[in-house]
Protein backbone atom coordinates (compact mmCIF):
# COMPACT_ATOMS: atom_id res chain seq x y z
CA UNK A 1 0.00 0.00 0.00
CA UNK A 2 2.70 2.42 0.75
CA UNK A 3 4.48 1.68 -2.33
CA UNK A 4 1.38 2.29 -4.20
CA UNK A 5 0.59 5.64 -2.58
CA UNK A 6 4.01 6.18 -3.68
CA UNK A 7 3.77 5.65 -7.15
CA UNK A 8 0.25 8.14 -7.43
CA UNK A 9 2.57 10.82 -5.75
CA UNK A 10 5.42 10.03 -8.50
CA UNK A 11 3.23 10.65 -10.83
CA UNK A 12 1.70 13.92 -9.66
CA UNK A 13 5.11 15.29 -8.84
CA UNK A 14 6.86 14.51 -11.94
CA UNK A 15 3.97 16.43 -13.67
CA UNK A 16 4.70 19.29 -11.18
CA UNK A 17 8.39 19.04 -10.62
CA UNK A 18 8.15 19.82 -14.96
CA UNK A 19 6.93 23.28 -13.92
CA UNK A 20 8.13 24.21 -10.47
CA UNK A 21 9.54 27.64 -11.15
CA UNK A 22 6.19 28.58 -13.44
CA UNK A 23 4.44 27.14 -10.97
CA UNK A 24 6.40 29.06 -7.80
CA UNK A 25 6.42 32.40 -9.89
CA UNK A 26 2.48 31.88 -10.21
CA UNK A 27 1.80 31.35 -6.63
CA UNK A 28 3.83 34.92 -5.61
CA UNK A 29 1.30 36.58 -7.21
CA UNK A 30 -1.99 36.81 -5.05
CA UNK A 31 -0.20 36.97 -1.78
CA UNK A 32 2.12 39.36 -2.88
CA UNK A 33 -0.92 41.58 -3.91
CA UNK A 34 -2.79 40.71 -0.17
CA UNK A 35 0.92 41.68 1.67
CA UNK A 36 0.87 45.40 0.13
CA UNK A 37 -2.62 45.48 0.11
CA UNK A 38 -3.94 44.64 3.76
CA UNK A 39 0.04 44.64 5.45
CA UNK A 40 1.22 47.91 3.87
CA UNK A 41 -1.90 49.90 2.53
CA UNK A 42 -4.22 48.76 5.30
CA UNK A 43 -2.05 47.78 8.10
CA UNK A 44 -0.32 50.92 8.64
CA UNK A 45 -3.23 52.43 9.55
CA UNK A 46 -4.52 50.07 12.26
CA UNK A 47 -3.82 48.04 15.00
CA UNK A 48 -5.10 44.45 15.77
CA UNK A 49 -5.12 42.44 19.72
CA UNK A 50 -2.00 44.74 20.00
CA UNK A 51 -0.29 43.81 17.08
CA UNK A 52 0.55 45.11 13.86
CA UNK A 53 -2.30 44.18 10.97
CA UNK A 54 0.68 42.42 9.30
CA UNK A 55 1.60 40.16 11.91
CA UNK A 56 -2.44 39.51 12.28
CA UNK A 57 -2.68 38.80 8.70
CA UNK A 58 -0.36 36.62 7.63
CA UNK A 59 -1.43 33.32 9.12
CA UNK A 60 -4.83 34.36 7.89
CA UNK A 61 -3.48 34.66 4.22
CA UNK A 62 -1.61 31.12 4.63
CA UNK A 63 -4.75 29.22 5.86
CA UNK A 64 -6.86 30.54 3.01
CA UNK A 65 -3.81 30.08 0.42
CA UNK A 66 -3.34 26.90 1.87
CA UNK A 67 -7.34 25.72 1.70
CA UNK A 68 -6.88 26.76 -2.23
CA UNK A 69 -4.09 25.48 -3.35
CA UNK A 70 -4.53 22.42 -1.93
CA UNK A 71 -7.91 22.51 -3.18
CA UNK A 72 -7.70 23.04 -6.35
CA UNK A 73 -4.31 21.31 -6.80
CA UNK A 74 -6.87 17.88 -6.18
CA UNK A 75 -9.95 18.61 -7.15
CA UNK A 76 -9.39 20.09 -10.66
CA UNK A 77 -7.14 17.07 -11.81
CA UNK A 78 -8.91 14.62 -10.84
CA UNK A 79 -12.28 16.09 -11.85
CA UNK A 80 -10.83 16.31 -14.96
CA UNK A 81 -9.41 12.57 -15.00
CA UNK A 82 -12.75 11.12 -14.20
CA UNK A 83 -14.75 13.25 -16.67
CA UNK A 84 -12.98 14.11 -19.55
CA UNK A 85 -9.24 12.20 -19.71
CA UNK A 86 -10.51 9.00 -18.35
CA UNK A 87 -7.04 8.59 -17.00
CA UNK A 88 -8.47 7.83 -14.25
CA UNK A 89 -9.43 4.38 -15.12
CA UNK A 90 -5.25 3.22 -15.09
CA UNK A 91 -5.62 3.24 -11.83
CA UNK A 92 -9.18 1.50 -11.45
CA UNK A 93 -8.05 -1.17 -14.04
CA UNK A 94 -4.65 -1.55 -12.04
CA UNK A 95 -4.37 -3.70 -8.73
CA UNK A 96 -4.11 -1.15 -6.13
CA UNK A 97 -6.75 -0.27 -3.09
CA UNK A 98 -8.69 2.72 -3.57
CA UNK A 99 -7.62 4.03 -0.93
CA UNK A 100 -3.71 4.00 -1.89
CA UNK A 101 -5.08 6.30 -4.46
CA UNK A 102 -7.39 8.81 -2.32
CA UNK A 103 -3.92 9.25 -0.03
CA UNK A 104 -1.65 9.29 -2.87
CA UNK A 105 -3.70 12.31 -4.36
CA UNK A 106 -4.34 13.94 -0.69
CA UNK A 107 -0.49 13.66 -0.19
CA UNK A 108 0.19 15.21 -3.42
CA UNK A 109 -2.22 18.16 -2.61
CA UNK A 110 -0.27 18.63 0.26
CA UNK A 111 2.80 18.87 -1.28
CA UNK A 112 1.63 21.61 -3.35
CA UNK A 113 -0.26 23.57 -0.77
CA UNK A 114 3.09 23.59 1.26
CA UNK A 115 4.89 24.65 -1.51
CA UNK A 116 3.04 27.73 -2.20
CA UNK A 117 2.56 28.22 1.82
CA UNK A 118 6.60 27.95 2.08
CA UNK A 119 6.53 31.00 -1.00
CA UNK A 120 4.14 33.15 1.39
CA UNK A 121 5.90 32.47 4.66
CA UNK A 122 8.97 33.79 2.67
CA UNK A 123 7.65 36.28 1.35
CA UNK A 124 5.90 37.85 4.35
CA UNK A 125 9.26 38.31 6.05
CA UNK A 126 10.69 40.13 3.17
CA UNK A 127 7.38 42.17 4.56
CA UNK A 128 8.67 42.77 7.94
CA UNK A 129 6.27 40.42 9.15
CA UNK A 130 7.11 38.64 12.59
CA UNK A 131 6.26 35.24 12.77
CA UNK A 132 7.52 31.85 14.58
CA UNK A 133 7.21 28.93 12.44
CA UNK A 134 7.94 25.53 13.71
CA UNK A 135 6.24 22.70 15.46
CA UNK A 136 2.45 23.42 16.23
CA UNK A 137 2.36 26.13 13.38
CA UNK A 138 3.57 23.09 10.38
CA UNK A 139 1.38 20.20 12.14
CA UNK A 140 -1.79 23.19 11.32
CA UNK A 141 -0.92 24.57 8.11
CA UNK A 142 -0.48 20.63 6.90
CA UNK A 143 -3.20 19.01 8.44
CA UNK A 144 -5.17 22.47 6.63
CA UNK A 145 -3.53 21.18 3.62
CA UNK A 146 -4.61 17.72 4.15
CA UNK A 147 -8.52 18.55 5.24
CA UNK A 148 -8.91 20.77 1.70
CA UNK A 149 -7.09 17.83 -0.56
CA UNK A 150 -9.46 15.45 0.60
CA UNK A 151 -12.04 17.93 0.14
CA UNK A 152 -10.90 19.06 -3.15
CA UNK A 153 -10.86 14.88 -3.41
CA UNK A 154 -14.45 14.43 -2.36
CA UNK A 155 -15.71 17.65 -4.86
CA UNK A 156 -14.30 15.77 -7.74
CA UNK A 157 -15.77 12.72 -7.26
CA UNK A 158 -19.27 14.66 -6.51
CA UNK A 159 -19.42 17.10 -9.22
CA UNK A 160 -20.12 16.01 -12.92
CA UNK A 161 -18.72 18.93 -14.43
CA UNK A 162 -16.18 21.77 -14.72
CA UNK A 163 -18.80 24.34 -14.19
CA UNK A 164 -19.90 22.51 -10.58
CA UNK A 165 -16.38 22.28 -10.05
CA UNK A 166 -15.84 26.30 -10.41
CA UNK A 167 -19.14 26.76 -8.33
CA UNK A 168 -17.60 25.09 -5.45
CA UNK A 169 -15.23 27.33 -5.86
CA UNK A 170 -17.64 30.16 -6.15
CA UNK A 171 -20.24 29.42 -3.48
CA UNK A 172 -17.79 27.26 -0.73
CA UNK A 173 -14.40 28.22 -0.81
CA UNK A 174 -14.47 32.10 -1.70
CA UNK A 175 -16.99 33.30 1.03
CA UNK A 176 -15.07 30.76 3.69
CA UNK A 177 -11.77 32.45 2.79
CA UNK A 178 -13.30 36.03 3.28
CA UNK A 179 -15.71 34.56 6.25
CA UNK A 180 -13.03 32.74 8.62
CA UNK A 181 -10.78 34.73 10.74
CA UNK A 182 -8.78 35.56 8.06
CA UNK A 183 -8.63 39.15 7.65
CA UNK A 184 -10.49 40.23 11.15
CA UNK A 185 -10.96 38.34 14.14
CA UNK A 186 -14.58 36.77 14.57
CA UNK A 187 -15.75 37.94 17.78
CA UNK A 188 -17.78 41.12 16.84
CA UNK A 189 -19.61 39.16 14.22
CA UNK A 190 -23.31 38.86 14.65
CA UNK A 191 -24.30 36.37 16.86
CA UNK A 192 -25.63 33.70 14.17
CA UNK A 193 -22.83 34.43 11.83
CA UNK A 194 -20.29 34.18 14.90
CA UNK A 195 -21.64 30.54 15.13
CA UNK A 196 -21.69 29.31 11.76
CA UNK A 197 -18.25 30.30 11.18
CA UNK A 198 -17.30 28.58 14.21
CA UNK A 199 -18.45 25.54 12.67
CA UNK A 200 -16.18 25.62 9.56
CA UNK A 201 -12.94 24.31 9.20
CA UNK A 202 -11.00 27.74 7.79
CA UNK A 203 -11.73 29.22 10.92
CA UNK A 204 -10.30 27.24 12.91
CA UNK A 205 -6.83 26.67 10.74
CA UNK A 206 -6.95 30.67 11.32
CA UNK A 207 -7.03 31.18 14.68
CA UNK A 208 -4.53 28.47 15.18
CA UNK A 209 -2.02 29.65 12.85
CA UNK A 210 -2.46 32.70 14.87
CA UNK A 211 -1.71 31.58 18.18
CA UNK A 212 0.89 28.94 17.10
CA UNK A 213 2.98 32.01 14.65
CA UNK A 214 2.57 34.05 17.86
CA UNK A 215 4.75 31.61 19.55
CA UNK A 216 1.98 30.61 22.17
CA UNK A 217 -0.27 26.81 21.71
CA UNK A 218 -3.47 26.56 19.93
CA UNK A 219 -6.44 25.23 21.27
CA UNK A 220 -7.04 21.84 20.89
CA UNK A 221 -10.09 21.71 20.32
CA UNK A 222 -9.21 23.51 17.00
CA UNK A 223 -6.81 21.15 16.11
CA UNK A 224 -9.32 18.44 16.76
CA UNK A 225 -11.72 19.79 14.69
CA UNK A 226 -9.43 20.25 12.01
CA UNK A 227 -8.35 16.31 12.21
CA UNK A 228 -12.23 15.53 12.92
CA UNK A 229 -13.37 17.29 8.87
CA UNK A 230 -9.89 15.56 7.46
CA UNK A 231 -10.92 11.84 8.57
CA UNK A 232 -14.55 12.69 7.66
CA UNK A 233 -13.56 13.69 4.10
CA UNK A 234 -10.97 11.27 3.55
CA UNK A 235 -13.63 8.69 4.65
CA UNK A 236 -15.91 10.04 2.16
CA UNK A 237 -13.50 9.95 -0.44
CA UNK A 238 -12.32 6.38 -0.52
CA UNK A 239 -16.01 5.23 0.00
CA UNK A 240 -16.50 7.32 -3.58
CA UNK A 241 -13.55 5.83 -5.07
CA UNK A 242 -14.74 2.31 -4.53
CA UNK A 243 -18.38 2.63 -5.68
CA UNK A 244 -17.30 4.88 -8.79
CA UNK A 245 -18.02 1.79 -11.10
CA UNK A 246 -21.09 2.30 -12.98
CA UNK B 1 -10.42 -18.40 -20.20
CA UNK B 2 -13.64 -16.29 -20.11
CA UNK B 3 -17.06 -17.41 -19.14
CA UNK B 4 -20.03 -15.73 -19.07
CA UNK B 5 -23.57 -16.78 -18.11
CA UNK B 6 -26.71 -14.93 -18.50
CA UNK B 7 -25.10 -11.78 -17.82
CA UNK B 8 -27.64 -8.86 -17.40
CA UNK B 9 -26.46 -4.97 -16.91
CA UNK B 10 -29.14 -2.60 -16.02
CA UNK B 11 -28.85 1.49 -16.29
CA UNK B 12 -31.79 2.39 -14.03
CA UNK B 13 -34.50 0.80 -16.15
CA UNK B 14 -32.77 0.87 -19.48
CA UNK B 15 -31.49 -2.90 -20.44
CA UNK B 16 -28.27 -2.47 -22.01
CA UNK B 17 -27.10 -6.09 -21.40
CA UNK B 18 -29.64 -9.41 -21.68
CA UNK B 19 -29.07 -12.42 -20.82
CA UNK B 20 -25.84 -12.62 -22.38
CA UNK B 21 -23.96 -15.73 -22.29
CA UNK B 22 -20.73 -16.44 -24.05
CA UNK B 23 -17.40 -18.34 -23.51
CA UNK B 24 -14.28 -17.35 -24.89
CA UNK B 25 -11.27 -19.85 -25.26
CA UNK B 26 -8.01 -19.57 -24.40
CA UNK B 27 -5.56 -18.60 -27.91
CA UNK B 28 -8.51 -16.92 -29.82
CA UNK B 29 -9.10 -14.06 -31.00
CA UNK B 30 -12.73 -13.25 -30.40
CA UNK B 31 -14.27 -10.72 -32.42
CA UNK B 32 -17.87 -8.63 -30.60
CA UNK B 33 -19.87 -7.34 -33.14
CA UNK B 34 -22.48 -5.09 -33.30
CA UNK B 35 -23.85 -1.60 -34.30
CA UNK B 36 -23.26 1.33 -32.08
CA UNK B 37 -24.84 1.61 -28.62
CA UNK B 38 -25.46 -2.48 -28.76
CA UNK B 39 -23.52 -2.86 -25.63
CA UNK B 40 -20.15 -3.72 -26.57
CA UNK B 41 -18.36 -1.63 -24.38
CA UNK B 42 -20.54 -2.12 -21.37
CA UNK B 43 -19.56 -5.58 -21.57
CA UNK B 44 -15.84 -4.66 -21.93
CA UNK B 45 -16.25 -2.23 -19.14
CA UNK B 46 -17.88 -5.19 -17.03
CA UNK B 47 -15.50 -7.43 -17.63
CA UNK B 48 -12.31 -5.01 -16.08
CA UNK B 49 -14.22 -4.32 -13.35
CA UNK B 50 -14.66 -1.08 -14.38
CA UNK B 51 -18.68 -1.56 -14.50
CA UNK B 52 -20.74 -3.43 -12.16
CA UNK B 53 -23.14 -6.05 -13.45
CA UNK B 54 -26.98 -6.47 -12.43
CA UNK B 55 -27.26 -9.84 -12.61
CA UNK B 56 -25.29 -13.44 -14.38
CA UNK B 57 -21.90 -14.67 -13.62
CA UNK B 58 -18.33 -14.42 -14.78
CA UNK B 59 -15.77 -16.17 -14.49
CA UNK B 60 -12.46 -15.57 -15.65
CA UNK B 61 -9.62 -18.36 -15.68
CA UNK B 62 -11.72 -19.73 -12.84
CA UNK B 63 -11.59 -17.21 -10.98
CA UNK B 64 -15.00 -15.24 -9.87
CA UNK B 65 -15.58 -11.80 -10.68
CA UNK B 66 -15.50 -9.30 -8.79
CA UNK B 67 -14.74 -11.69 -5.96
CA UNK B 68 -11.73 -12.27 -7.06
CA UNK B 69 -10.82 -8.96 -8.28
CA UNK B 70 -7.14 -8.19 -7.49
CA UNK B 71 -5.70 -11.85 -8.67
CA UNK B 72 -8.07 -11.26 -11.98
CA UNK B 73 -6.75 -7.75 -12.62
CA UNK B 74 -3.33 -8.89 -13.17
CA UNK B 75 -4.43 -11.32 -15.86
CA UNK B 76 -6.34 -9.07 -17.69
CA UNK B 77 -5.01 -5.84 -20.67
CA UNK B 78 -7.10 -3.51 -21.88
CA UNK B 79 -7.06 -0.90 -24.25
CA UNK B 80 -10.29 1.51 -24.12
CA UNK B 81 -12.44 2.78 -26.49
CA UNK B 82 -11.38 6.25 -25.31
CA UNK B 83 -7.93 7.04 -25.56
CA UNK B 84 -6.75 7.58 -22.08
CA UNK B 85 -3.11 7.84 -21.95
CA UNK B 86 -2.01 10.66 -19.61
CA UNK B 87 -1.10 13.77 -21.68
CA UNK B 88 0.88 15.39 -19.17
CA UNK B 89 3.43 12.09 -19.22
CA UNK B 90 6.11 11.15 -21.67
CA UNK B 91 5.32 7.63 -23.93
CA UNK B 92 8.29 6.03 -21.28
CA UNK B 93 6.18 7.46 -18.46
CA UNK B 94 2.87 6.19 -19.13
CA UNK B 95 4.64 2.69 -19.83
CA UNK B 96 6.72 3.51 -16.54
CA UNK B 97 3.68 4.52 -14.24
CA UNK B 98 1.36 1.44 -15.20
CA UNK B 99 4.69 -0.82 -14.75
CA UNK B 100 4.76 0.71 -11.21
CA UNK B 101 0.74 0.18 -10.86
CA UNK B 102 1.08 -3.38 -11.66
CA UNK B 103 4.69 -3.92 -9.06
CA UNK B 104 6.70 -4.83 -11.87
CA UNK B 105 10.33 -5.01 -9.92
CA UNK B 106 12.09 -1.74 -11.42
CA UNK B 107 14.76 -3.75 -13.30
CA UNK B 108 12.02 -5.80 -15.31
CA UNK B 109 9.96 -2.94 -15.76
CA UNK B 110 12.81 -1.17 -17.62
CA UNK B 111 13.73 -3.75 -19.77
CA UNK B 112 9.92 -4.38 -20.70
CA UNK B 113 9.55 -0.52 -21.44
CA UNK B 114 12.34 -0.78 -24.04
CA UNK B 115 11.50 -4.16 -25.30
CA UNK B 116 7.60 -3.09 -25.69
CA UNK B 117 8.56 0.33 -26.88
CA UNK B 118 10.30 -1.01 -30.03
CA UNK B 119 7.87 -3.19 -30.66
CA UNK B 120 5.15 -1.07 -31.19
CA UNK B 121 7.68 1.19 -32.79
CA UNK B 122 7.65 4.06 -30.64
CA UNK B 123 11.18 3.69 -29.37
CA UNK B 124 12.33 7.09 -31.03
CA UNK B 125 9.45 9.00 -29.40
CA UNK B 126 9.82 7.17 -25.86
CA UNK B 127 10.80 11.23 -24.41
CA UNK B 128 8.25 12.65 -26.09
CA UNK B 129 4.59 13.75 -24.39
CA UNK B 130 2.09 11.59 -25.27
CA UNK B 131 -0.40 14.49 -26.16
CA UNK B 132 1.79 15.03 -29.09
CA UNK B 133 1.21 11.64 -30.78
CA UNK B 134 -1.48 10.76 -33.83
CA UNK B 135 -4.30 8.83 -32.89
CA UNK B 136 -2.11 5.64 -34.51
CA UNK B 137 0.34 6.02 -32.06
CA UNK B 138 -1.52 6.61 -29.41
CA UNK B 139 -3.53 3.59 -29.73
CA UNK B 140 -0.14 1.40 -30.17
CA UNK B 141 1.56 3.17 -27.03
CA UNK B 142 -2.11 2.35 -25.11
CA UNK B 143 -1.48 -1.07 -26.26
CA UNK B 144 2.03 -1.45 -25.25
CA UNK B 145 0.99 -0.14 -21.92
CA UNK B 146 -1.53 -3.01 -20.97
CA UNK B 147 0.96 -5.59 -22.31
CA UNK B 148 3.22 -4.20 -19.75
CA UNK B 149 2.08 -6.61 -16.51
CA UNK B 150 2.47 -9.59 -19.31
CA UNK B 151 -1.41 -10.45 -19.07
CA UNK B 152 -3.36 -13.79 -20.30
CA UNK B 153 -6.09 -11.66 -22.25
CA UNK B 154 -6.16 -8.60 -24.03
CA UNK B 155 -9.38 -6.47 -24.74
CA UNK B 156 -9.50 -3.93 -27.28
CA UNK B 157 -12.48 -2.23 -27.36
CA UNK B 158 -13.18 -0.50 -31.33
CA UNK B 159 -9.02 -0.41 -31.44
CA UNK B 160 -9.17 1.12 -35.33
CA UNK B 161 -12.54 3.43 -35.25
CA UNK B 162 -10.88 6.72 -37.07
CA UNK B 163 -7.64 5.41 -38.07
CA UNK B 164 -6.02 6.00 -41.72
CA UNK B 165 -6.47 2.16 -43.72
CA UNK B 166 -2.77 1.82 -43.40
CA UNK B 167 -2.19 2.63 -40.36
CA UNK B 168 -5.46 0.12 -39.37
CA UNK B 169 -3.40 -2.90 -41.35
CA UNK B 170 -0.58 -1.98 -39.72
CA UNK B 171 -2.49 -2.55 -36.29
CA UNK B 172 -4.44 -5.64 -37.46
CA UNK B 173 -0.57 -7.01 -38.01
CA UNK B 174 0.35 -6.36 -34.92
CA UNK B 175 -3.01 -7.87 -33.08
CA UNK B 176 -1.95 -11.12 -35.13
CA UNK B 177 1.24 -11.35 -33.90
CA UNK B 178 -0.01 -11.29 -29.91
CA UNK B 179 -1.90 -13.49 -30.58
CA UNK B 180 0.58 -15.95 -32.07
CA UNK B 181 2.54 -15.54 -28.94
CA UNK B 182 -0.29 -16.91 -27.39
CA UNK B 183 -2.23 -13.92 -26.54
CA UNK B 184 -6.51 -14.21 -25.89
CA UNK B 185 -8.05 -11.18 -27.35
CA UNK B 186 -11.11 -10.05 -27.08
CA UNK B 187 -11.80 -7.40 -29.59
CA UNK B 188 -15.06 -5.03 -30.49
CA UNK B 189 -15.34 -3.63 -33.59
CA UNK B 190 -18.18 -1.91 -36.27
CA UNK B 191 -16.12 -2.80 -38.84
CA UNK B 192 -17.17 -5.94 -40.59
CA UNK B 193 -13.43 -6.27 -42.43
CA UNK B 194 -11.65 -6.19 -39.21
CA UNK B 195 -14.01 -9.14 -37.64
CA UNK B 196 -13.48 -10.93 -41.05
CA UNK B 197 -9.86 -10.40 -41.17
CA UNK B 198 -8.71 -11.05 -37.25
CA UNK B 199 -11.02 -13.07 -35.75
CA UNK B 200 -11.39 -17.38 -35.29
CA UNK B 201 -14.98 -16.61 -33.90
CA UNK B 202 -17.61 -13.73 -33.78
CA UNK B 203 -20.11 -12.89 -32.04
CA UNK B 204 -23.47 -10.36 -33.26
CA UNK B 205 -24.73 -8.59 -30.13
CA UNK B 206 -27.50 -6.28 -31.00
CA UNK B 207 -29.62 -4.05 -28.84
CA UNK B 208 -27.83 -5.58 -26.02
CA UNK B 209 -28.94 -9.44 -27.11
CA UNK B 210 -26.61 -12.00 -28.99
CA UNK B 211 -28.09 -12.81 -32.19
CA UNK B 212 -25.56 -15.41 -33.05
CA UNK B 213 -21.85 -16.47 -32.49
CA UNK B 214 -19.84 -19.20 -34.16
CA UNK B 215 -16.92 -19.07 -36.90
CA UNK B 216 -17.13 -16.49 -39.62
CA UNK B 217 -17.84 -19.14 -42.26
CA UNK B 218 -20.61 -20.91 -39.28
CA UNK B 219 -22.15 -17.57 -39.43
CA UNK B 220 -22.13 -17.51 -43.32
CA UNK B 221 -23.18 -20.99 -43.66
CA UNK B 222 -26.39 -19.97 -41.67
CA UNK B 223 -27.84 -17.74 -44.02
CA UNK B 224 -26.11 -19.15 -47.24
CA UNK B 225 -22.57 -19.41 -48.58
CA UNK B 226 -24.02 -17.87 -51.91
CA UNK B 227 -25.28 -14.48 -52.16
CA UNK B 228 -27.23 -13.05 -54.98
CA UNK B 229 -27.42 -9.69 -55.47
CA UNK B 230 -29.60 -7.02 -57.77
CA UNK B 231 -31.07 -3.84 -58.13
CA UNK B 232 -34.33 -2.71 -58.13
CA UNK B 233 -36.16 0.27 -57.93
CA UNK B 234 -36.21 0.95 -54.36
CA UNK B 235 -32.79 -0.30 -53.68
CA UNK B 236 -30.42 -3.05 -53.36
CA UNK B 237 -31.77 -6.43 -52.92
CA UNK B 238 -30.23 -9.76 -51.73
CA UNK B 239 -30.84 -13.55 -51.40
CA UNK B 240 -28.91 -16.18 -49.88
CA UNK B 241 -28.53 -19.63 -50.97
CA UNK B 242 -26.46 -22.61 -50.03
CA UNK B 243 -26.29 -24.28 -52.98
CA UNK B 244 -24.43 -22.72 -55.86
CA UNK B 245 -26.79 -24.55 -58.59
CA UNK B 246 -29.75 -22.66 -56.55
CA UNK B 247 -28.15 -19.46 -57.07
CA UNK B 248 -27.56 -19.75 -60.47
CA UNK B 249 -31.60 -20.83 -61.88
CA UNK B 250 -32.32 -18.06 -59.16
CA UNK B 251 -30.42 -15.46 -60.92
CA UNK B 252 -31.67 -17.14 -64.71
CA UNK B 253 -35.15 -16.28 -63.32
CA UNK B 254 -34.59 -12.90 -63.11
CA UNK B 255 -34.65 -10.58 -65.83
CA UNK B 256 -32.97 -7.95 -64.06
CA UNK B 257 -28.83 -8.22 -64.16
CA UNK B 258 -27.62 -9.81 -61.32
CA UNK B 259 -24.34 -10.44 -59.13
CA UNK B 260 -23.68 -13.73 -57.53
CA UNK B 261 -20.98 -13.78 -54.75
CA UNK B 262 -19.94 -14.88 -51.84
CA UNK B 263 -21.83 -14.03 -48.53
CA UNK B 264 -19.56 -11.79 -45.84
CA UNK B 265 -20.23 -10.88 -42.19
CA UNK B 266 -22.09 -7.50 -43.20
CA UNK B 267 -24.58 -9.88 -44.88
CA UNK B 268 -25.10 -12.55 -42.18
CA UNK B 269 -25.81 -9.17 -39.86
CA UNK B 270 -28.01 -7.75 -42.13
CA UNK B 271 -29.98 -11.21 -42.92
CA UNK B 272 -30.39 -11.71 -38.81
CA UNK B 273 -30.85 -8.58 -37.59
CA UNK B 274 -32.71 -6.21 -40.24
CA UNK B 275 -29.88 -3.62 -39.85
CA UNK B 276 -27.20 -2.47 -41.24
CA UNK B 277 -24.07 -2.43 -39.08
CA UNK B 278 -23.23 1.11 -39.55
CA UNK B 279 -26.47 3.20 -39.61
N1 LIG C 1 -23.00 5.16 -17.72
C1 LIG C 1 -24.12 4.95 -18.46
N2 LIG C 1 -25.32 5.36 -18.01
C2 LIG C 1 -26.44 5.13 -18.73
N3 LIG C 1 -26.46 4.51 -19.92
C3 LIG C 1 -25.30 4.07 -20.42
C4 LIG C 1 -24.05 4.28 -19.73
N4 LIG C 1 -23.07 3.73 -20.47
C5 LIG C 1 -23.66 3.24 -21.58
N5 LIG C 1 -24.99 3.44 -21.56
C6 LIG C 1 -25.95 3.02 -22.59
O1 LIG C 1 -25.75 1.67 -22.85
C7 LIG C 1 -25.94 1.38 -24.21
C8 LIG C 1 -24.75 0.61 -24.72
O2 LIG C 1 -23.63 1.45 -24.79
P1 LIG C 1 -22.19 0.91 -25.18
O3 LIG C 1 -21.87 -0.26 -24.34
O4 LIG C 1 -21.26 2.06 -25.11
O5 LIG C 1 -22.39 0.47 -26.69
P2 LIG C 1 -21.31 0.16 -27.81
O6 LIG C 1 -19.96 0.12 -27.18
O7 LIG C 1 -21.73 -1.14 -28.38
O8 LIG C 1 -21.42 1.26 -28.81
C9 LIG C 1 -26.15 2.69 -24.92
O9 LIG C 1 -27.53 2.83 -25.17
C10 LIG C 1 -25.69 3.70 -23.91
O10 LIG C 1 -26.42 4.89 -24.04
MG1 LIG D 1 -18.35 1.21 -27.65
Amino acid sequence: MFADIRTVVWRDWLVLNRRLGRFILSRMVSPILYLIAFGWGLGSQIQVQGGSYLDFIVPGILALNSMIMSFNAVGTPVNMSRLYYKTIEEYQIAPIAATSFVIGKIVSGIIRGTISSLVIILLSFAFGATLTVHGWFWLVLLLNCALFAALGFVAAMMMNSHEEMANFNTYILTPMSFLCATFFSTDRLPSFLHYLVEILPLTHASKALRLAGHNQDPSLLSVGILLGYFLTFLLIGVWQMKRIKG
Amino acid sequence: MIQIKNLRKEYGNRTVLNNVSLSIEKGEIFGLLGPNGAGKTTLIRILTMLASHSGGAITINNLQLPEEARKIKSLLGCVPQHLNLDGELTAWENLELHGRLHHIPMQERRQRIDELLEYVELSDRAADMASTFSGGMKRRLMIARALMHRPKILFLDEPTVGLDPQVRRRLWDLILSLNHQGLTVLLTTHYIEEAEALCQRVAILEKGKLVITGTPADLRCKVGQYAVEWTESDGIKFRFFTVRAEAVTFMNSLDTSTTLRNTNLEDVFVELTGRKVRE
